[in-house]
């Protein structure tokens, strides 16, 4: 007889029932089955009304994360074998607002997004005619690493301080904005300063650090925040010092 | 919409600076005078030489910078975790001076001290 593994999944059904609770479903424990092929064995086999987010299942879209166990993960980048004999507890990512079952509203974070500004700004676009912005290897090296947030949302459940201060512009999206203040080819390091700065911005970081720990595509976000505190205080320093200067 | 000008970059700089320094230096205070001359790895220096070397200017400079950044690191990382730990941040004012305030009044009295010593 086929090895099986329990799967208690947090369900969320506001129509029916006012509060989540939990259902158990045995699923096949099959070597190389990741936690997303026992969702889709649920919801294919067993009970279709289980509702949760998936695209590619290769860790390129970001839209599987949720809690596993109690911590954040790509569920298509999480073996279910890890967690023989179980059972695994499947819960939607920490800290959001539920809209059903696994399924996290995701507006928050678009907004923190947008404050952080993640797109090139250049004071003044240059005209088709001069052709393409270019740039080095080297200067391409240096936001790289920040270019491959997947917008997860996984550091966003592993962040003790998201979760304390809803202002938080949280760990991605300072990752984000960091990926275009690196940026040769971009000039809106003022406006996202003055942005991420201030109330909820860089300075409530604590370094707790999770963030880099869950991240599946080794953006560093804590690192970014850290660096990003450093200009900062650069940038302050030098408006009290020397306030005659002005900003560059 | 513009945020208004935060002083955390300054508390932060002193957090940092106070971190840096502490946790290089004080393994370095604490290995000598806490463990190797009480285990006699080394031999003790007397009373006499030992308070002509902190009466140097700069030994009290050291001290001072060294005393009073670590008070300031303090102060940071305690206010962060009364906010966080304790969940107190309702009291940011009264922890801000508190921690701050503590920090600062440590920093006057290791002032007075290196000063008149």
């Amino acid at each position: 007889m086929e090895q099986t593994i329990t799967l208690q999944v947090q369900r969320y059904i506001p129509e029916q029932y006012p509060e989540p609770y939990f259902q158990s479903y045995e699923v096949p424990l099959r070597k190389k089955w990741v936690i997303l092929d026992a969702l889709n064995y649920i919801k294919d086999e067993i009970d279709g009304t289980l509702t949760y987010r998936w695209s590619c299942r290769m860790g390129v879209c970001g839209s599987c994360g949720m809690m596993v166990n109690d911590r954040p993960a790509l569920t298509c980048a999480t073996f279910l074998e890890e967690y023989a004999p179980g059972p695994v507890r499947i819960t939607p990512l920490d800290y959001f607002g539920i809209i059903r079952d696994l399924v996290v509203n995701t507006d928050d974070f678009m907004g923190k997004l947008k404050r952080a500004q993640p797109w090139l700004i250049t004071d003044e676009a240059k005209p088709l005619s001069e052709g393409a912005y270019k740039q080095t290897p080297q200067e391409k090296a240096e936001y790289e690493q920040y270019s491959m947030c997947i917008n997860c949302m996984l550091c966003y459940s592993a962040c003790p301080v998201v979760g304390l201060e809803p202002d938080f512009v949280g760990p991605a999206a300072i990752a984000l904005a960091q990926r275009y203040n690196y940026d040769s080819r971009d000039e809106g390091e003022d406006q996202r300063n003055e942005e991420l700065t201030g109330e909820g911005g860089i300075y409530s970081c604590t370094l707790v650090g999770e963030c880099s720990e869950v991240c599946p595509k080794a953006v560093d976000p804590a690192g970014a925040i850290q660096r990003y505190k450093a200009t900062g205080a650069v940038e302050w320093w030098q408006s009290v010092l020397m306030p005659w200067k002005g900003k560059s | 919409m513009a945020a208004k000008k935060h002083n955390d970059p300054f508390w932060w700089t002193l957090f940092g600076a106070g971190g840096t320094l502490s946790a290089f230096l004080l393994p370095v205070h604490v290995a000598l005078i806490g463990i190797a001359i009480p285990l006699g790895w080394l031999e003790a220096p007397g009373y006499e030489s030992l308070r002509s070397l902190v009466e140097h200017p700069i030994t009290r400079i050291y001290l001072f910078v060294l005393i009073s950044l670590s008070l300031f690191h303090w102060a940071h990382r305690f206010r962060y975790t009364l906010y966080d730990g304790l969940m107190l941040k309702h009291l940011e004012s009264y922890i801000m001076v508190f921690c701050y305030g503590g920090a600062l009044a440590g920093t006057i009295i290791t002032a007075i001290l290196v000063i008149t010593f």
